[in-house]
């Protein structure tokens, strides 16, 4: 037992915790989790707790359906809601099958490969998320908006500020600063802009983030939302991603000689990620609602192209404010916040180490005038269009090595099947758009 | 111990190894001194925990020793006794409390902790103390004014090491080692990330506990 188990133990104790929440997330992101009791935290610590991995999506086949979560006791966490003196506390768990191998199936194991990676070449990978969402009244399938406030609007348009305070201040308690947060640009649309950290925490806080905004709006009885394009005509909600590489202390993006101080490394990784975006799309944007997002007129990129201060382009390159070398990033603009955050931030990270590692040549720098330009002009500028559905990025990620280097054979295969059958049932669906368009005429 | 560092200082200078031994061990930080006035010189900060003085084969300068630097540092005094030298020593008086040779190192320190200052009753080898904060090592919790902090385990062992090394500036990449080990590859920036998260749970007044050296890393204290 080692002094992070004691320090858990202890504290369960000390602080009257009567249940431990055991997290960890299927192959989707879908949040998973099991509570135990203290009494049986010493066995979950020292081996794990075994449970029905066949019932959990991506996870085992039912011939080999036995898993065990073992949990993190680095991530335990007294959970704040629910009055406060609940004494519920949370750990995120890494699944490892019976013979305590880890298993392949296990996103949190995926992105600790990846970053694993990252680390053998001396870098650490920084992510900071900007995490959009909307409030309904409920979660009926005719979403109801709270408010028709705008880009930071505050009262007595934005009824959800108080829902928004509570949401930091939860956040705040479970160790995630919150940078700041406003209105969007959308009627009932928020976003909690959050302090980078290392990618495998930032994975860990996404998931946390998430629940908590759902949690709380709970609380006050509406509903939070992340699907990424609920209403059809505003903004959908996406959640762009700030990412950048250490050398120990040094930022490696940033190179004061280096054309708009971005290093050799800063550019090879831009390179990487739009050489690669196609093939990452199925995972970073993996719903079919995803992709109604990603169309003209909304803010979202379209095309893969990269710019400084352009916020139609699908990487951006913020300015570096000066003497602040250590904000030098790029930001990655077309995931939502309906992704699985480690499989998403594996193949953003593998696609960037690819990058820098083959030299790729990064393109010039294109903005909004790509909009303006036909589809031969584009054609002939190298400019290649976002998949502009689920089955586009789902083919694209098919045959991509790349991609299934970054989520190993068992997450790579089960994902893609599943998102086949996703695709197939939506063909079969006969939308509002069609009754609407087509039974009254036809 | 009330304070990590319980400073005792040891008259004479040449006090036998088994007394230095017992200190030790007990968790003292022995400081020899030649005289009243090199106690009153080397006194730390803190104010000396105690004065332990030996007494040897002239107990009559000893005992003189004892009583001055008693009188003039205000210092509780302790004095060693061989065992066969105790009966004369019924009527004498400078000094706080004595023990017998051979020393026990247990009885040693409930005795100094009975008379010396600060260390109030039997020292308490699990609290380390800041102000009002209180980092109890053996159940590692942390208090600040008597309310309990909810701190994960790296920050309360980042904490722990600020205020066990304090006044000094640690760079990220000494505290990534020191505290979070060789073994971790979330980058120094982390520490940058946690000790964000300490001012924030300390709260805005003792946020300032920890200040940024600017290119350098942190110091606490």
């Amino acid at each position: 037992m080692d002094r992070q188990m004691e320090y858990v133990l202890s504290t369960v104790k000390e602080r009257g915790i009567r249940f431990i929440r055991l997290w960890f997330t299927d192959v989707q992101g879908f949040l998973k989790s099991f509570a135990i009791t203290p009494a049986e935290l010493d066995i979950a610590l020292e081996e794990g707790i075994s449970f029905d991995g066949s019932s959990i999506d991506g996870f085992s086949r039912s011939y080999e359906a036995d898993m065990l979560a073992r949990p993190d006791p680095s991530t335990f966490q007294i959970l704040p809601w629910k009055g406060g003196d609940a004494g519920v506390a949370r750990m995120f768990c890494d699944i490892v099958t019976p013979d305590g191998e880890p298993f392949p199936g296990d996103p949190r194991y995926v992105l600790r490969q990846n970053v694993k990676r990252a680390a053998e070449l001396g870098y650490s990978f920084y992510v900071a998320p900007e995490v959009e969402f909307f409030y309904f009244e409920d979660s009926s399938p005719e979403p109801k908006v709270l408010d028709k406030g705008g880009y930071f609007d505050l009262t007595p348009l934005d009824v959800a500020q108080e829902y928004r305070r509570t949401t930091i201040d939860a956040l705040e308690q479970l160790g995630i600063p919150v940078v700041f947060s406003h209105h969007e640009v959308s009627p009932s649309q928020h976003e909690l802009d959050l302090r980078h950290t290392d990618a495998m925490t930032m994975a860990d806080t996404i998931m946390t983030t998430r629940l908590t905004v759902k949690e709380v709006a709970t609380e006050h009885g509406i509903y939070a939302t992340f699907m990424p394009k609920p209403l059809e005509s505003v903004d959908g909600s996406g959640m762009h991603l700030h990412l950048s590489l250490f050398q120990g202390d040094e930022n490696a993006f940033h190179d004061p000689s280096g054309e708009y101080e971005l290093s050799k490394v800063a550019r090879g990784f831009i390179a990487g990620l739009l050489t690669h975006a196609s093939e990452l799309t199925a995972v970073t944007n993996q719903w079919v609602n995803s992709y109604k997002r990603l169309v003209g007129g909304f803010d979202a990129p379209v095309f893969e192209t990269w710019a400084r201060n352009d916020q139609s382009a699908l990487v951006r390159v913020p300015a570096t404010k000066k003497g602040k070398i250590d904000s030098t990033r790029i930001e990655y603009r077309s995931p939502d916040a309906s992704c699985n955050p480690y499989l998403t931030l594996s193949v953003i990270l593998a696609a960037g180490l690819a990058g820098i590692a083959n030299n790729y040549e990064l393109p010039p720098e294109m903005g909004s005038d790509v909009l303006a330009m036909s589809p031969t002009q584009r054609r002939d500028a190298g400019v290649r269009h976002i998949p502009h559905n689920l089955s586009e990025a789902i083919a694209t990620m098919e045959g991509s090595e790349l991609v299934r280097e970054a989520l190993g054979d068992h997450v790579f295969e089960w994902f893609l099947k599943n998102k086949k059958r996703e695709w197939a049932r939506y063909e079969q669906h006969v939308s509002r758009f069609e009754l609407e368009q087509y039974l009254p005429v036809l | 111990m009330t304070s990590p560092t319980a400073y005792v200082a040891v008259f004479p200078e040449s006090s036998s190894p088994s007394l230095t031994g017992a200190l030790l061990s007990a968790g003292f930080r022995p400081v020899p001194v030649s005289g009243v006035s090199d106690a009153g010189a080397k006194e730390p900060e803190v104010g000396w925990a105690a004065v332990v003085v030996e007494i040897g084969r002239d107990p009559d300068v000893a005992l003189a020793v004892a009583s001055k630097i008693r009188e003039e540092l205000a210092a509780a005094v302790l004095i060693v006794l061989d065992r066969t030298l105790s009966g004369d020593l019924i009527d004498r008086d400078g000094f706080d409390d004595f023990i017998l040779t051979p020393i026990d190192a247990t009885e040693l320190r409930i005795r100094l902790a009975r008379i010396g200052s600060g260390l109030g009753s039997v020292p308490d080898a699990d609290i380390i103390r800041y102000e009002d904060l209180e980092l109890n090592t053996g159940t590692y919790q942390a208090t600040i004014a008597g309310q309990p902090k909810d701190l994960t385990y790296m920050e309360y062992e980042l904490l722990r090491f600020l205020v066990e090394n304090p006044n000094r500036v640690w760079s990220r990449e000494q505290l990534l080692s020191r505290v979070w080990g060789y073994d971790y590859f979330g980058g120094s920036r982390t520490v940058d990330v946690h000790i964000r998260r300490l001012r924030a749970k300390l709260g805005e007044q003792r946020a300032s506990w920890i200040t940024t050296v600017r290119s350098v890393g942190y110091r606490f204290g």
